[in-house]
């Protein structure tokens, strides 16, 4: 594996598989009484976050700490968009505390890529979400959560299997990581957006795409519903929420057309009434709260595999 | 007054000749005697009229931390330029008849090259109201270009009078044709690339849209317009159909344009971001033909400094622009010259002649004939040299150029007859 974990694109299959074994051995870990292994005492792990993210930081600080690292969070307030602290003097000053690993969440895409490639740290550096570009480390559970429930027990793993992504595409960097990553493993992603949501140059990602929910829903293993941020909402990309939800949300109707063993997925937050409906983010195939227990578990696969899980590692 | 003989050297790319330079003006070397005078060798050395760059941000008055007058005029010398147009968006803005006064006497005093301001389109660069164009023309500096570069004069009415009223006086509007809402937030060239990085994409239709839009302006009110820093091929397409139907419109090409691909932005580095943005191979090779084929009519640097900590962040909060003087000559050899699209006659039309036509200088651009002002370039191409930031003569170093290997060197550059660089330093 690289040094760092930037994209998901940077994953070769036998990276993203070896990850994906990690997390399942390094899983069994949360079902004993005392949660926690030797593998990264006196490493130091930072969570460096320039967005608010409650969950995914909180991820990151329970993998950490389930491995034994010391954590440091820092919440820096803005970026230097907003003309506070600047991004180089941030990584200066964590560089200085001796970081072993920064863990980044930023507004600005490419701030990971920038913190890893302009010589500010030394430390291996783990996107955990930047703009609308990418977040690996969920495209990682996301296909650790599919693996367990349609890839484990058959030759291939997720090989073959077909997936959509339903939702916001164009500000999406789960969809992002997520088109990467199972293009990897082999699996067929189908991106489901009205015209005005998917990027420029989509048809050039190794996936299909489709504008029509109710074509692609029978045929698929897989759902993963993306949120619709507030600030899309009056952004002129669709008329209103109601018809959003009406041409594009997952409900009970669309959900019985599923087949039997197909999952329903969301990275969360959801917006409950939006692009889903509480019966069917409560229902039987909703993995949704799963989703959070393999958070855990891959990423303590990613730190442990780039920090070499052992002193001499370094 | 001084008198300089360059031997042996070739005039605009032809036979090596002596060329002689006599109080101020190119004198007839074979008919006068150069007593006394000061030799250069030109042996392999090319002779060009003093290069005039009709857009050059030189920073003065506002943002002295990343160029002044002084230091912005020095690095044109040292790229071949006796003349720059130092654009408007300075702080306060050049858009009454003190501001530009002020940069041109900057200018006078710092004795690199000649600086003629550009005049603001609107007060302020807000695109509401017109400044005062008259007053601006009027003043000792003489202002003939007007723009609100930076920002495009994106109100249809603001722009057709605009466009009418500097009639009066010979003037142009020189539009940065970007539309406003196509490009909010826009980071770098729209297409396959920015849905990738996920940097908001700036499509070609934003600039295009605007160009089609003035050009059919002018035509219809009967003036001249120039567009800066064309970026696509459909822009070069809709320029010539213009051209084709008799409209009176100049455009121009930047350096980096004609080199630099959108590519370069996934490394995230913002040494690389620019506005308009780098834009596919396909433009850069419709840039170079319309550049050839005169549909474009100059070179243009867009020569824009930045401090350090403005390009040592991440991309979206860095700044747009990147340096050009220094390197422009270099580029166009490469880009123009050595693939044959342009020979060095070509050369002096696209960045001295007809630049200078567009600004109605006078004195500038008037080639190398007897009795032109003496405004020359010595240039060797046959050097090649790697570009070191810390070599340059602006007060930054946002160049994106940096560690390339490029051909070609400016030896010798003389206003009016006086060497304003020797042996490739400053004198």
């Amino acid at each position: 594996m690289k040094r760092h974990l930037l994209s998901a694109g940077d994953l070769t299959r036998d990276d993203a598989e070896l990850i994906l074994s990690t997390a399942a051995e390094l899983r069994d870990l949360a079902d004993r009484p005392i949660k926690k292994l030797p593998a990264l005492r006196g490493r130091t792990v930072v969570n460096l976050f320039f967005e608010d993210s409650t969950r995914t930081r909180i991820s990151f600080e329970a993998a950490a700490k389930r491995l034994s690292a010391d954590v440091i969070n820092f919440a820096a307030k803005g970026s230097s968009v907003s003309k506070g602290e600047s991004l180089k003097d941030t990584a200066l000053t964590l560089e200085a505390m001796g970081a072993d690993a920064v863990v980044v969440r930023h507004g600005a895409s490419g701030a990971p890529h920038r913190l890893a490639h302009s010589g500010w740290v030394r430390s291996s550096v783990v996107n955990a979400g930047d703009g609308t570009h990418e977040h690996p480390t969920q495209a990682l559970l996301d296909a650790f959560t599919m693996w367990r429930h349609l890839g484990q027990s058959r030759p291939g793993g997720l090989e073959g299997r077909r997936v959509a992504i339903v939702g916001d595409v164009l500000h999406s960097r789960v969809a992002r990581s997520n088109a990467l990553l199972l293009q990897t493993l082999g699996a067929e992603v189908t991106l489901v957006a009205p015209p005005t949501l998917l990027p420029v140059g989509v048809e050039t990602w190794p996936v299909e795409t489709s504008y029509d929910i109710d074509r692609v829903l029978p045929g698929v293993d897989a759902v993963m519903m993306l949120r619709v941020q507030r600030e899309r909402m009056n952004g002129g990309f669709f008329p209103t929420p109601r018809e959003y939800s009406r041409r594009y949300g997952l409900d009970a109707r669309r959900m019985a057309a599923l087949q039997d063993h197909t999952i329903v997925m969301h990275p969360g937050p959801m917006v409950r009434g939006m692009e889903i409906t509480a019966d069917v983010a409560d229902s039987e195939r909703s993995v949704i709260v799963e989703q959070v227990t393999n958070g855990v578990a891959v990423r303590m696969a990613v730190l442990y595999l780039l920090l070499g899980g052992n002193e001499s590692g370094a | 007054m001084s008198t300089y003989l360059i031997q042996n050297v070739s005039v605009l790319g032809g036979e090596p000749q002596d060329l002689l330079l006599v109080d101020g003006v190119v004198a007839d070397a074979s008919a006068t005697p150069a007593e006394g005078a000061q030799v250069v060798d030109g042996t392999g050395l090319i002779a060009l009229p003093g290069l005039v760059d009709l857009h050059t941000h030189l920073r003065e008055p506002g943002r002295e931390d990343a160029e002044t007058v002084e230091s912005g005029t020095a690095a044109a010398a040292r790229g071949g330029f006796t003349a720059v147009h130092a654009m408007a968006n300075t702080d306060p803005v050049a858009d009454t008849a003190g501001v530009v006064e002020q940069v041109w006497r900057l200018g006078r005093e710092a004795g690199h090259c000649d600086v003629f301001p550009v005049g603001a389109v609107t007060v302020g660069l807000a695109g509401e109201r017109l400044a005062e164009l008259g007053a601006m023309a009027d003043s000792a500096a003489r202002v003939r270009v007007f723009s609100d570069d930076g920002k495009c004069v994106h109100d249809a009415v603001l722009m057709r009078r605009a466009l009418e009223y500097v009639k009066a006086f010979d003037g142009v509007v020189a539009q940065h044709a970007q539309e406003p809402r196509l490009t909010e937030g826009a980071q770098m060239n729209e297409g396959e690339l920015s849905g990738r990085l996920g940097l908001a994409g700036w499509p070609a239709v934003a600039e295009e849209a605007i160009i089609a839009r003035d050009v059919l302006l002018a035509e219809h009110v009967g003036s001249r317009l120039h567009v800066c820093h064309v970026s696509t091929a459909g822009s070069v397409e809709l320029i010539r159909w213009a051209k084709g139907k008799g409209v009176d419109v100049t455009a121009e090409v930047c350096p980096h344009h004609l080199l630099l691909t959108d590519e370069l932005a996934a490394t995230y580095d913002p040494i690389y971001k620019v506005n308009p943005p780098l834009r596919t191979a396909r433009d850069v090779e419709a840039l170079r033909a319309g550049l050839a084929d005169g549909t474009i009519d100059i070179v243009a640097t867009d020569h824009a400094p930045h401090p350090h900590e403005d390009k040592d962040c991440e991309w979206a909060a860095a700044a747009f622009g990147m340096l050009g003087l220094e390197t422009a000559l270099s580029i166009v050899q490469e880009t123009m010259v050595d693939p044959g699209l342009l020979d060095w006659a070509g050369v002096a039309d696209r960045m001295s002649s007809a630049p200078a036509r567009i600004g109605r200088l006078d004195d500038h651009g008037r080639g190398l004939e007897v009795g032109a002002p003496a405004h020359v370039v010595l240039y060797d191409p046959s050097v090649r040299r790697t570009v070191d930031p810390a070599g340059s003569a602006s007060l930054s170093r946002n160049t994106p150029y940096r560690g390339m290997e490029l051909p070609g060197r400016v030896v010798a550059t003389f206003l009016r007859g006086v060497p304003t660089v020797l042996d490739g330093e400053l004198v």
